[in-house]
């Protein structure tokens, strides 16, 4: 646990790609089976405890050290597993241990939410402060040592000098703690065969579009889609639905699941269709209240239908269509799609254009819920996983924009924890009165964070726990993808993609926009 | 408070001692102040008459010019308007002095900054007895436990082992901060020349001349990038992330401070080295020293005086928070 424990510092405190690979590559080279992908599975959020939760942690500190006293130090430090690594009081007269990893995940598999606090103490108790770090953190995940996915993943190929593409295939098809994965990497074993297993695909991902104008002879346009990125998988009698990030997520759409049954796998994106629209795809706003459940009622199914409106398609059957040219695929595609169960699958369309300059007239006049933008895909390009530069490029609708009034501001987490980072902003009802309709954290420089961290400190005027209210003066111009309507901010008003575009300073408070412009503004 | 006026009070710019028309660490210049030590947030330039001990007033010197002032050695005192005051060691820096103040029967100290830790550059911390005790509390939480230092100057060494062709840039606050990390080093066994920034040098200098060796010590400024290969610099902290770092030779980023404690905090500052190393009581000191003295009640003038407010109400001690100004957290942690 140690030398986990100081993996994980080094990377806290690096902030070197470069160096936090060489860290990763070094130790899972040094480290033995099965503590290393156990690491591994750590350092990507791959593990999950159910019965270890943050406010067991919590809970458990509450039985230490006085409640109040953990909340000043929670509060100050901007994080619940540190805060208690840091308090915990070191067992006097106890040697501190040294657990494998492995010793630690079968100890926390083992727990159930009645055994799951004396377990973990009796763990606390026995390791230093670092280490306690590295185990709650392992425990409840949520690392957020500047290290993705990706980042690992390239990490582990440098460590054994094998392809990235054959790691982010087999990654996903493999559970923790790995073993197989490297035993092939490092033994030059047999590639483990997933030929017939559901297994994540890596997507193929795009580029903002930030020139001029495109030859549309060589690029594809179709629209972009406000949904969620799936890859539905149906091999081997079996089926599941992967997210962006390569998450099962098959059980919060067993709706889709059921439905998805032909030899293949699809791309697309995963959309609720809205009652009152007609039938057609409803916002994101509506398909956030499906997303994230572990389970779904009928209710939930009826009410947001999900279906998925495919545009690529990877295998047909066993057939694997990855290196061939998009137009091949979409051929493929266009007598694929046809054969599934319309209620849960549709075609995206490509979009027919003359040329450039009719494309830009188009995507600024496309208003329709649940379009972002357009996507340009090159008709050549076969599928490629990851972002590669020059294939696909995704040209976002501009955002829209709305003076707004800051009126509450919060401290961020983890490196932004001594800043008020996070602020809660407003919009004039016709009374006068000054409404949220959103909240960001982002959108401004390291400057200006220390500028509007300073202007909380100066103009509080209220606290309420962790926020702060604000002198309501200063008018932050807000950009935004969309704006839908919605019962969680009193104004009746959700921004999608809201972050801080300028800092008005120059515009008085009074005259920042009324919430009637904003609702004029609904798609 | 329901009784009388105490004949201390505290005010936004400092601690005010009626009788005697004196003010203690005052923010802003008053005919009468007593400095408990040489920080910017406690001496502040400008007074009239100022108490303090030489070495206080010999860094005060330094930092405002020249500085009229009755030099108080530790243990030694004056009496004005009936009070009597008295200056006693407080370990935090060299001449940091707690003050007690005797008046009608009932004494009172006021701690200043104060540690508990050894510290070859200053003299030790001593415990006085009092009624009332006048604390500081910038790591008044239970997160704040100071590592033993030696644990902290050894990452220094480990990182030079691992990266020869490095430099180890470290940031430490130019008074105090910066000799207790040479000193510390040097009993660690570093002998080779320490290099500084410029506005490190005075403050060491007078350090030297106060009696506190710090061994060789070379100015950057002075020296070819190659020669700083494998070598120890030691920088006020607003110069890690300054230009005047490009003359290093692959220079590796610590910090010296109490704050280093929090992960957050060391990534806030781009340090990959955070050497937790405070001048300050850390929480364990805070609280066994309340315990040790057992005032009568216990003042909390700066830091998180949350924490230590409730600390004292979990063991019923009396207490309350002095709202203070001025006394922001800063680089000296």
């Amino acid at each position: 646990m140690r030398r986990f424990a100081a993996l994980i510092d080094s990377l806290v405190y690096t902030r070197s790609r470069n160096a936090k690979l060489a860290a990763i590559a070094t130790y899972l080279r040094e480290t033995p089976d099965p503590d290393r992908g156990w690491a591994l599975a750590a350092l990507t959020d791959s593990l999950d405890f159910p019965a270890v939760k943050s406010a067991t942690i919590r809970n458990l500190a509450g039985t230490r050290i006085d409640p109040e006293l953990f909340r000043l130090s929670r509060h100050h430090v901007g994080d619940t597993a540190e805060t208690v690594a840091l308090v915990w009081p070191e067992a006097e007269g106890r040697e501190q241990s040294d657990p494998t990893i492995d010793e630690v995940v079968q100890a926390l598999s083992a727990a159930n939410r009645a055994t799951a606090p004396d377990i973990v103490a009796s763990l606390l108790d026995s390791l230093d402060s670092n280490s306690r770090y590295a185990l709650l953190k392992l425990a409840v995940g949520g690392m957020r040592v500047g290290v993705s996915a990706r980042l690992a993943k390239t990490a582990f190929a440098q460590a054994f000098d094998v392809a990235l593409d054959d790691v982010e295939e087999l990654w996903h098809a493999l559970d923790p703690p790995y073993e197989k994965l490297f035993e092939w990497a490092e033994q030059g074993g047999d590639r483990p065969d997933l030929s017939a297993t559901p297994f994540f695909r890596p997507f193929m991902l795009s580029h903002p579009f930030e020139g001029d104008s495109l030859d549309l002879g060589q690029y594809a346009v179709e629209w972009k889609w406000d949904g969620i990125r799936v890859q539905a998988v149906h091999l081997g009698g079996e089926t599941r639905l992967y997210s962006r990030g390569g998450d099962d997520i098959s059980a919060s759409f067993p709706d889709i699941v059921e439905a998805f049954d032909r030899d293949g796998v699809i791309d697309g994106e995963l959309l609720v269709r809205g009652t009152d629209q007609g039938g057609e795809a409803a916002s994101f706003n509506a398909l956030q209240k499906r997303l994230g459940r572990k389970t779904v009622s009928k209710k939930m199914r009826q009410e947001f239908p999900a279906f998925v409106r495919v545009y690529d398609l990877l295998m047909d059957g066993d057939d694997d269509l990855r290196l061939s040219p998009w137009h091949e695929r979409r051929q493929r595609l266009e007598g694929f799609v046809p054969k599934l169960n319309p209620d849960h699958f549709d075609l995206s369309a490509v979009v027919d254009v003359d040329d450039f300059a009719a494309l830009e007239v188009m995507r600024a006049g496309a208003r329709d819920a649940a379009i972002e933008g357009v996507m340009l895909k090159r008709r050549e390009s076969p599928y490629l996983a990851g972002r590669v530069t020059g294939h696909w490029y995704k040209w976002k609708r501009d955002p829209l924009n709305a003076d707004c009034v800051m009126m509450y501001a919060q401290r961020g987490n983890g490196r932004r924890a001594s800043f008020y980072s996070d602020y809660t902003f407003g919009c004039w009802t016709e009374d006068g009165e000054l409404l949220p309709v959103g909240k960001a954290y982002s959108g401004f420089t390291d400057e200006e964070l220390k500028w509007l961290d300073r202007f909380v400190r100066q103009n509080t005027v209220g606290r309420f726990g962790p926020v702060r209210e604000v002198k309501k003066s200063l008018v932050l111009e807000v950009a935004f993808d969309s704006i839908h309507e919605s019962g969680r901010h009193k104004s009746g008003l959700a921004m999608r993609f809201p972050r801080i575009h300028r800092i008005r300073k120059d515009k008085p408070a009074e005259e920042a926009d009324r919430i009637a412009t904003l609702q004029a503004m609904i798609s | 408070m329901a009784k009388a006026k105490h004949w201390i009070e505290p005010h936004p710019q400092g601690i005010y001692v009626r009788p005697a028309d004196v003010w203690i660490d005052p923010s802003v210049p008053k005919e009468n102040a007593v400095v408990t030590h040489g920080h910017a947030d406690h001496a502040r330039g400008g007074h009239g008459d100022v108490w303090a001990t030489p070495e206080t007033l010999a860094i005060m010197g330094l930092r405002y010019g020249t500085e009229a002032g009755t030099a108080i050695g530790y243990g030694e005192g004056f009496e004005r308007g009936g009070v009597r005051f008295s200056l006693h060691s407080a370990g935090h820096v060299l001449g940091s002095a707690q003050v007690l103040m005797e008046y009608q029967g009932e004494r009172v100290v006021v701690t200043g900054d104060y540690k508990r830790r050894p510290d070859p550059t200053c003299a030790p911390f001593e415990p006085v007895p009092c009624d009332i005790f006048i604390t500081e509390a910038t790591f008044g939480l239970p997160v704040f436990q100071h590592p033993p230092i030696a644990g902290e100057i050894a990452k220094i060494f480990a990182r030079l082992e691992a990266e020869p062709d490095s430099s180890i840039l470290v940031g430490a606050y130019a008074l105090g901060k910066a000799q207790r990390v040479i000193a510390e080093l040097r009993r660690a066994g570093w002998d080779k020349p320490i290099y500084l920034h410029g506005a490190q040098v005075r403050m060491c200098e007078l350090y030297e001349e106060l009696g506190v060796s710090l061994g060789e010590l070379r100015l950057v400024m002075d020296t070819p990038k190659e020669e700083m290969r494998g070598q120890i610099i030691i920088a006020p902290p607003s110069a890690l992330t300054d230009k005047w770092s490009r003359r290093l030779p692959n220079p590796v980023t610590a910090m010296a401070s109490g704050w280093m404690r929090v992960r957050g905090r060391a990534r806030q500052r781009g340090v990959e080295i955070p050497l937790v190393i405070s001048d300050h009581a850390d929480w364990d000191e805070l609280t066994e020293t309340i315990r040790e003295l057992a005032p009568k009640e216990t003042w909390i003038t700066h830091g998180s005086e949350d924490g230590l407010l409730r600390w004292c109400e979990l063991h019923q001690i009396r207490a309350r928070a002095l709202a203070m100004v001025g006394r922001e957290e800063g680089d000296d942690g």
